[in-house]
């Protein structure tokens, strides 16, 4: 039997392909978008890279009056930082997320999902100005104290010990950490709720509290798509300047005392790119550490994308 | 199966009320008491950051914000209290508006092509995931990549609004594709195939079929991508530049200012005009910003037809 012929103007017909194309140069300009930043930004510091090699990541003094470029404080301060702000970030997220899913009465639910979006809804410089003007001094007695009190221990005395500084790894830390745990806390309810309810309510039918109900049926199942929320929020950690410009201190050191300034590649970036426009090497050199920057986010993200949606492809096709 | 009981209306049990059953030990209950208590510690803790920075933006913005510091131009030096925001209200709507123009409808066409053609093959899967992954390049490095390819080298034009703009876009795009593709995935099918059995090209049930019934959920997902871009700094640093002190209109030549980068360049000043000129900054962007989020909102929950 043939299909019956449908008279159309090929006008339509044109202009269907016409719209797919458009569409489908739109998609492209995607990958055009992420290659071309690729591109340029490594092309732009290739000056840097070729003098220095892999000393410039393993450098570790930045002078750039007299011509020396190693990114090491910066990528220290980053990778600390960052580090910092997970550690506090993962359990308040886990919490949230766990909060919203499965304790909270369903009226409670979206309020708490509203107030801890807008937390994301607040600009990263406001962020900054708040932790500069009202947090710092506050911070600094209290690293202080912790200074005084546990800092003279052999471990600790590393970590926290000395005079502490009110702009430090530790305050950027917190403010990071604040502001990547809507994120966290978002992608951890979406990978919490491929979980199906009715293995839940198995495992309370069995007997199971609450907690063991989530810790035996719950837990194992999403154990690799909440390291991709996790991993997610270290991407935003990573690569977030203005409120960690604001606070770190900018001062190019390496040290293990958290309660000391440092500085980020991203602050760093934003501090000195101005000014350091005019010398071609200062330029290259801030320029490399937006590749190095971009390299890491890119590789993080990718990871934390693969593993998230593997988590919820697997639910949707189990169920 | 009998039909449920009449009072089936009231909330339906939560799982806890056979905790208080003797057969579940101290033990356990005690366990299960602690996690309960770390989840509802959680909200709390996180509630206060969110209630502090609230606070002292509204309380310390308030006191300085008035007409005139809305209304008038940026001063000449920062350390003296007077001047105003105006020229960066009207930067930030400005660029904002320019970035969202070339974003949105990319975004959209973008997200066409993965939900109407696409679909499941291979480049569109590739396409979706690197717009995942797009959403995550710092913002900083977008600035660097635009200061690059429009200010500084190749086309060479300095400094300019549309430089800025064109920063915040690539923000943007993601966003908007991502956001715009979940709501084209929430349009029945069956309106697809009824549009189709009429007749009509595919060209013809995106435009006229798909896109209206998806189109509160796309403006309310466009609203909040600009919220987003609007509170940027970053990016704008290396692009407009930010000495500007009065209003600048012409957006290919000349630098700019925004609300943002305002605030930046005055919470680093030690004196306390400069301190106060940049918490007034903050509260407007901060209610620019919600401004945003609330008619997100108000559209999706008036104007949605589709079933979340």
């Amino acid at each position: 039997m043939t299909a019956p012929t449908v008279s159309r103007r090929s006008s339509d017909v044109w202009g269907d392909r016409v719209f797919r194309a458009v569409a489908l140069t739109a998609g492209l300009s995607v990958l055009a978008i992420l290659a071309l930043i690729a591109f340029v930004t490594t092309k732009q510091a290739w000056p840097i890279f070729r003098r220095d090699g892999f000393a410039f990541i393993t450098g570790t003094k930045w002078d750039p009056t007299n011509g020396k470029f190693g990114a090491l404080p910066f990528i220290y301060g980053t990778a600390v930082s960052s580090v910092i702000a997970l550690v506090l970030a993962i359990p308040l997220s886990l919490g949230i997320a766990l909060f919203t899913n499965e304790l909270a009465p369903r009226r409670l639910r979206r309020p708490v999902i509203y107030a801890i979006d807008l937390l994301a809804a607040i600009p990263s410089v406001v962020y900054g100005l708040w932790a500069l003007a009202v947090f710092e001094r506050p911070a600094r007695t209290a690293y202080q104290a912790i200074a005084d009190t546990v800092g003279t221990l052999p471990g600790l005395g590393r970590l926290v010990g000395g005079n502490a500084s009110g702009a430090s790894f530790m305050t950027a830390g917190i403010v990071l950490a604040v502001m990547i745990t809507p994120i966290v806390t978002a992608i951890s309810r979406e990978v919490l709720a491929t979980v199906a309810q009715d293995d839940k309510n198995a495992a309370i039918a069995m007997g199971a509290t609450r907690w063991e109900m989530l810790r035996m049926c719950v837990f194992p199942r999403v154990r690799s798509g909440l390291v991709g929320a996790v991993m997610l929020g270290l991407g935003r950690a990573l690569g977030e300047t203005i409120a960690v410009a604001l606070v770190i201190g900018s001062s190019h050191q390496i040290t293990s005392h958290l309660f000391k300034s440092g500085d980020s590649m991203a602050s760093v970036i934003a501090h000195e790119f101005p000014e350091g426009q005019s010398d071609p090497t200062h330029r290259a050199a801030l320029i490399g550490l937006a590749v190095v920057l971009f390299a890491f986010t890119i590789l993080v993200n990718v990871a934390a994308r693969w593993i998230a949606n593997r988590t919820t492809e697997q639910a949707g096709a189990s169920a | 199966m009998a039909p449920p009981p009449a009072d089936s209306a009231a909330p339906e049990p939560s799982p806890e009320w056979w905790l208080g059953e003797r057969s579940t030990s101290p033990r356990r209950r005690l366990v299960d008491a602690i996690a309960s208590a770390w989840m509802i510690g959680a909200v709390a803790l996180a509630l206060v950051p969110l209630g502090l920075v609230l606070g002292y933006v509204v309380i310390k913005g308030a006191s300085i914000v008035s007409w005139s510091f809305l209304s008038n131009n940026l001063p000449v030096i920062t350390q003296f209290p007077g001047g105003g925001i105006w020229p960066a209200i009207g930067g930030t709507v400005l660029v904002t508006a320019v970035a969202a123009l070339m974003a949105i409808p990319l975004g959209v066409l973008a997200a066409i092509y993965l939900n109407e053609y696409g679909r499941q093959q291979p480049l569109a899967r590739v396409i979706r995931f690197m717009s995942d992954v797009m959403t995550g390049v710092p913002s900083i490095v977008m600035g660097l990549f635009v200061a690059m390819i429009w200010v500084s080298s190749g086309l060479h034009q300095g400094y300019s609004t549309f430089a800025g703009s064109l920063a915040l876009g690539c923000l943007m795009l993601p966003i908007v594709i991502r956001s715009t593709e979940e709501m084209l995935k929430l349009v029945p099918d069956d309106l697809r195939q009824a549009s189709d059995a009429l007749g009509a090209r595919r060209s013809r049930t995106v435009a006229r079929v798909v896109i209206p019934a998806a189109l509160p959920g796309i403006v309310s997902g466009s609203m909040l991508a600009i919220a987003r871009a609007a509170g940027e700094t970053a990016p704008l640093l290396f692009t407009i530049f930010g000495a500007q002190r009065v209003l600048q209109t012409n957006l290919l030549h000349g630098t700019n200012t925004t609300l943002s980068v305002v605030i930046w360049q005055n919470a680093q000043q030690p004196f306390p005009a400069a301190q106060d000129r940049a918490w007034g900054a903050g509260l407007t962007l901060i209610a620019l910003v919600f401004l945003c989020t609330m008619v997100a909102r108000f559209v999706s929950a008036r104007f949605s037809t589709l079933e979340t």
